[in-house]
């Protein structure tokens, strides 16, 4: 009895799952402890992508040729893809902060994908990472609002098409809705990159046990199809949200 | 020592409880994309200019969930 009870102890320790094991953050080169200027996987990785996203914009700005080639192709679908979403989400005058929202997307996109590479590192898992891209989002749009509009940007709280003895509750549930934006934001982002990446190696785990190893294969495959398209779509949902706070800030009595 | 192990046993009853928040948030966005669905077969050429309001809904619907999974998430490890 025992024995039994002993060996299927073993047995499932053999059955290792740490899911949350690959988020850990290590210094690439050495060492322990993490300061600020430590290279690590997480700094590594985010180098990357932002490699890549320069070399692609380069590469496809380079020839400007009036037909355009295979790379300027694809930046040119990538500039209009988010140009249309500024322009029809926050507007004309949104322009002005285009720059900036390409290059979230861009990031976000090169950050999300990378992390699909096999051995590589979740970047945008962290909730640090996308919590610094949410509070820079944040700062800008809230800046943005008090400079456009100075005071009446206070108008965003004081719903003008709510009777007036709803106004006061509905200001404080606007107020909280405004400050909890930094935190959906990006715990949307680093939530569900997260999620799908732990998925994934939970189902890596399972391959070690014989008979349910074909099945788990099959998953990790069909789990990797999901998570490129949610990659994408993530990175889609962080910049059209992006663009919808920033319509708020410009118009904010809409 | 039974006060620590109800503790233990009430985190992980929570952070399973906060998995109900999850499977409501699906069903909000399930809800969201098949109304989508719903009005897009009926007006096939409105919708080509309704998925960013489609995402954005999506976005939302999905942002109280995650809320929960970030509860869940505390319980679990920060706890």
């Amino acid at each position: 009895m025992t024995v039994a009870t002993d060996q299927a102890a073993e047995a499932s320790s053999k059955l290792s799952l740490h899911p949350m094991e690959q988020f850990t953050v290590r210094p690439l080169f050495g060492g322990t402890e993490i300061h600020w200027y430590t290279i690590t996987n997480v700094t590594l990785w985010m180098a990357v992508a932002v490699v890549c996203t320069f070399l692609l914009l380069v590469y496809a700005t380079r020839a400007r040729a009036l037909v355009p080639g295979r790379g300027q192709s694809i930046g040119e679908v990538v500039y209009g893809f988010v140009r249309n979403m500024v322009v029809d989400v926050a507007g004309e005058e949104a322009l002005a902060f285009f720059p900036y929202i390409l290059t979230l997307f861009m990031f976000v996109v090169f950050a999300n994908s990378l992390s699909l590479i096999p051995m590589s590192f979740a970047t945008t898992s962290h909730f640090a990472v996308t919590g610094v891209l949410a509070i820079a989002v944040f700062l800008t749009v809230t800046i943005v609002g008090f400079v456009k509009n100075g005071t009446s940007f206070l108008g965003l709280f004081w719903v003008t098409s709510a009777p007036l003895p709803l106004r006061p509750v509905l200001a404080i549930i606007e107020l909280i809705s405004y400050f909890v934006r930094p935190v959906s934001h990006s715990v949307r982002l680093a939530g569900n990159m997260m999620a799908g990446h732990a998925v994934m190696e939970v189902f890596a785990g399972f391959a070690i046990v014989l008979w349910i190893s074909p099945l788990s294969i099959a998953a990790i495959t069909a789990m990797y199809g999901l998570e490129i398209m949610v990659a994408v779509v993530q990175a889609y949902v962080f910049t059209i949200l992006t663009c919808v706070y920033l319509k708020d800030a410009l118009h904010p009595h809409h | 020592m039974e006060l620590i192990a109800a503790a233990a046993l009430g985190k992980f009853i929570g952070a399973g409880l906060g998995g109900i928040g999850s499977g409501m948030a699906a069903i909000g966005v399930g809800n969201v994309a098949g109304n989508f669905l719903a009005g897009a077969l009926r007006n096939p050429s409105a919708a080509a200019g309704q998925t960013a309001t489609l995402f954005i809904g999506i976005a939302f619907a999905e942002a109280l969930g995650i809320f929960s999974f970030l509860v869940a998430l505390l319980l679990m490890f920060a706890v």
